[in-house]
């Protein structure tokens, strides 16, 4: 299973962005190899509108099977939903914290936004 | 001929400045039309009070996308510049809030799978206010985010033998470009306090680099704010009004008041400011001061 975590770092012990379309990045775990693999989520940071859209996207193209971040919207709920990804909202400070959660069975799936668009 | 009143800052007077001038012109007996694309925030109408005869659904074509014929190959979906589609594997998401209505993705799609749908934003109004002036406004539904599809169907209403004084939204993004693109005079009114003096200059930037001839209305004035004199002259613009800080303005207009019924010391002020048209609708070749009709050559 691949996991997707916002994050402001590129490693396991960096930081846990609380924010879902405007992350810096995406730290993708890979449950199976223990491995990760890190997407840039750049153009979105600074995207007039429709950035968790994209960010939805870009984490459904990777094959990511499950997101981890603070706070997802609407939008970018509905593009994780329509592509069969799992959403956990979380507030572990670290990458890796936030994987211990979920495989500790410490976090839910979110069954809807948990904050409006451009919270 | 097309006025355009804007400014940066909310609240530095855009709409009492629009309505007199609006006034101010009609009494001079040109026709006037006055267009309100403060399409979020409509309020040209307290004080023009105008009787509506027409109400006009506004539109925007959105694409539907027949799920059937879609491959999922993304063209839509990466050639949208308002990220208002997701190509997903077996799915492509539509957001039509976010749609501009600009049809490329139907013009890229290889399967033709898109067609377009209208989906209503809001509605334009259009009648007949105080003094004979027509009126045109829109009203943006409450949650749509954006305004310009319906600031291009109010100014849609504009009728070519007028002297067309528009009410600009607040701010210097989209809505103020749209608003004043087609303007043959742009008029920005400032306040004299560092805020109002931030949000001129951009306001400026962004009138001068759409190629507008700008001039300036200052309101609230309350001694000397030197660093807008400097940033004036400087620029070389054209100061076309000081109107005073003056508590019986604010009063006037809370009870949807005309200042120029009012107040009428105040007439100097907008009659310098309808100088500034007239002298522009000349240089364009509208006809001029003192003939009735301002019919185009």
């Amino acid at each position: 299973m691949k996991i997707a975590v916002t994050t402001s770092g590129d490693f396991l012990a960096a930081p846990l962005d609380s924010r879902f379309g405007r992350a810096a990045r995406f730290l993708i775990y890979d449950t199976e190899t223990k491995t990760f693999q890190m997407i840039d989520n750049a153009q979105n940071l600074n995207a007039p509108q429709g950035a968790g859209i994209q960010a939805a996207q870009t984490v459904a193209n990777v094959g990511s099977n499950a997101v981890i971040t603070g706070h997802c919207g609407p939008k970018a709920f509905r593009v994780l939903q329509a592509a069969g990804i799992k959403i956990y909202n979380c507030n572990a400070t670290t990458v890796e914290e936030a994987l211990q959660q979920l495989e500790d069975g410490k976090l839910q799936v979110a069954s809807d936004a948990d904050v409006e668009g451009h919270w | 001929m097309k006025v355009a009143i804007a400014s940066g800052k909310g609240g530095t007077g855009k709409t009492t400045i629009a309505v007199n001038l609006a006034w101010c012109l009609a009494d001079t007996n040109r026709k006037v039309q006055y267009i309100d694309c403060d399409v979020e925030e409509p309020n040209g109408h307290f004080f023009l009070s105008p009787y509506f005869f027409e109400k006009i659904p506004a539109c925007v074509m959105v694409p539907v996308i027949d799920q059937g014929k879609c491959t999922s190959c993304g063209e839509c979906s990466g050639k949208c510049q308002f990220n208002a589609i997701v190509r997903l594997p077996g799915n492509t998401l539509m957001f039509p809030e976010l749609c501009h209505g600009c049809g490329l993705c139907l013009h890229v799609c290889p399967t033709k799978a898109i067609s377009e749908a209208e989906r209503e934003i809001g509605r334009v109004e259009t009648g007949t206010g105080w003094g004979g002036i027509q009126f045109a406004h829109g009203i943006l539904n409450v949650g749509e985010p954006m305004p310009n599809p319906l600031i291009r169907q109010v100014k849609q209403q504009g009728l070519e033998e007028y002297i067309q004084v528009i009410d600009a939204p607040p701010g210097t993004s989209c809505p103020f470009v749209e608003t004043i693109s087609d303007a043959d005079l742009v008029i920005l009114v400032t306040e004299p306090t560092p805020f109002g003096l931030h949000d001129l200059k951009i306001s400026v930037s962004v009138a001068q680099a759409r190629g507008k001839s700008v001039c300036v209305v200052i309101n609230r004035e309350n001694g000397v704010f030197q660093p807008l004199d400097t940033f004036l002259e400087e620029q070389q613009l054209k100061v076309l009004a000081r109107l005073p800080e003056d508590r019986r303005v604010a009063e006037v207009y809370s009870g949807g008041g005309l200042l120029l019924e009012s107040l009428p010391e105040y007439h100097q002020y907008f009659s310098a400011i309808a100088d500034e048209v007239f002298r522009k609708s000349a240089e364009i070749g509208y006809l001029s001061a003192g003939v009735q009709s301002c019919k185009k050559l």
